[in-house]
């Protein structure tokens, strides 16, 4: 049977992971690519990185890590944050990511969905929705890394996404991220309901019994933390012994040891 | 030296990585000079069925990777769609004619329950049925691997499937039918288990080159 997928998520801001606490970035946690050996070493199904700078720059610094990443990576790697353009996502799978997040763009400009999906496959175009609930708890589609509200609803626009043809839908509440209370169960579920396609769910994750709830009530293919998995030892491998433990079929780690010299790096960020 | 054939299908950095990885000299190349010289051909590929074989005949590397393969013998591994295309046809998107290098057809993935979504996506076990080829030496069934596909490969014959993996029924995850190899899934993405399956496949490639034996027999 298809495995349920345990996906960690790497935010870098200027070429170094950021913690993120309801999408403020908080600490910077470290390397990119020490954290990358761990996972690829353990039992991480797919790796999740976004851009999250506030502003353009560094791009070259962020690609030059999608680089050295896909060296060293050989589960799946989504990569988002920043794509506008079909040129950009080419350039992104040239540097080795096999998925493309968007968000900010895609909402604005529903077509480019469409355009991306018809270039790559639907299985390469992950739309990312970030939630919040307003004052009458209704989720909302925030855009623009959470600073604005577009009035509509996680479910119509998840509905919509899929229409249009993205492949999965990576989703995320703004209103539970790094507050380790566990996912908005209640929007998972309203969300992957909703579609046909599959849905990861982000935002919350403060303990490993919060995914098996993502699995089990909120109907989820794919759970997804960050924070987490930085301030525990041998994270996702005891995240992976919680969840089979928890009766959720997740898949056994192969183990075949490769090593990859690293690049030297001198450059500041 | 390894060929990964390029032909604007699909993504050949992670496939050039994971040899890499596993320190194999290789060339990722359309050109085809370089299919000439290969001493294994690697075929990846990410794509609609059609795309995929006009793009290779408009390379012209059909003729050459048939004079390789079936001519000389090269070693060949299909990955995806380059499994697909050992197909006699395919179904996607109308009706197209493959390399017909093991009988069968590419269908649509119809799962016998209807809530499991096309396409397969995500990690799924082997079932071994055919221990004895090399391409799964040391790879035990309910070993986990990645697929990403909506149409699977049904050769008429059942006894070159050396894999199957089940979404509804049984798909065919690997094949082989003397030198020529083919896996759904994708081992440069397969993380432990899909290096072994590449590592396998590069082994017997160096015993079929050293001994030029019979291809028949080394594959036992």
């Amino acid at each position: 049977m298809l495995k349920k997928r345990l996906i960690p998520s790497l935010l870098v801001a200027d070429g170094r992971i950021v913690q993120s606490v309801q999408f403020r970035h908080t600490n910077v946690i470290g390397n990119v690519i020490t954290a990358v050996d761990f996972f690829n070493g353990w039992a991480v199904d797919e790796i999740l990185i976004l851009d999250v700078s506030r502003e353009h720059t560094g791009r070259e610094a962020f690609l030059d890590i999608i680089d050295e990443l896909s060296e060293r990576c050989f589960v799946p790697l989504c990569v988002g944050g920043w794509i506008t353009t079909i040129q950009a996502i080419e350039t992104l799978l040239e540097h080795g990511a096999d998925k493309i997040t968007l968000n900010t763009h895609a909402f604005r400009n529903p077509q480019f969905i469409t355009e991306a999906a018809k270039v790559f496959g639907s299985q390469c175009i992950v739309v990312s929705i970030d939630v919040r609930r307003d004052a009458a708890a209704e989720p909302i589609v925030w855009i623009d890394r959470g600073r604005e509200n577009t009035g509509v609803t996680a479910v119509e626009w998840a509905r919509q996404a899929e229409a249009l043809g993205a492949g999965e839908v990576l989703l995320t509440s703004i209103d539970n991220d790094g507050m380790r209370k566990g996912y908005d169960v209640p929007l998972m579920k309203s969300v992957a309901e909703a579609v046909g396609i599959p849905v990861i769910a982000f935002g919350g994750v403060g303990h490993w019994s919060h995914m098996v709830a993502g699995v089990t009530e909120g109907g989820v293919d794919a759970v997804s933390a960050g924070n987490v998995f930085h301030f525990t030892e041998h994270s996702t491998k005891k995240a992976k012994e919680y969840l089979r433990g928890a009766g959720v079929d997740v898949r056994d780690t192969f183990f075949y040891k490769v090593s990859i010299p690293r690049r030297p790096r001198y450059k500041h960020y | 030296m390894f060929v990964v054939i390029d032909y604007d299908m699909g993504n050949l950095k992670s496939m050039s990585n994971a040899l890499k990885a596993l320190g194999l000299p290789h060339e990722v190349s359309g050109d085809r000079d370089v299919v000439e010289r290969a001493a294994a051909v690697i075929l990846p590929g990410v794509g609609a069925f059609g795309d995929g074989m006009q793009a290779l005949r408009r390379r012209g590397l059909v003729d050459v990777l048939q004079k390789k393969v079936i001519d000389e013998c090269v070693p060949y591994l299909g990955v995806c769609l380059g499994m697909q295309f050992l197909a006699s046809k395919s179904f996607e998107h109308g009706e197209h004619e493959g390399l017909d290098w093991i009988a069968g057809s590419v269908n649509r993935i119809a799962p016998a329950d209807a809530a499991l979504k096309v396409p397969h996506m995500g990690w799924n076990d082997l079932d071994v049925t055919r221990a004895g080829s090399p391409l799964v030496r040391s790879i035990e069934s309910r070993t986990a691997v990645y697929f990403i596909h909506s149409y699977h490969f049904v050769p008429n014959a059942r006894d070159c499937v050396v894999a199957t993996t089940g979404y509804g029924g049984d798909l065919v995850a690997a094949v082989q039918h003397e030198h020529i190899f083919g896996v759904q899934f994708h081992p440069e993405k397969s993380q432990g288990a899909g290096l072994a399956i590449l590592r396998n496949f590069a082994d017997y490639v160096t015993g079929h080159v050293e001994k030029k034996t019979d291809p028949l027999t080394a594959g036992r």
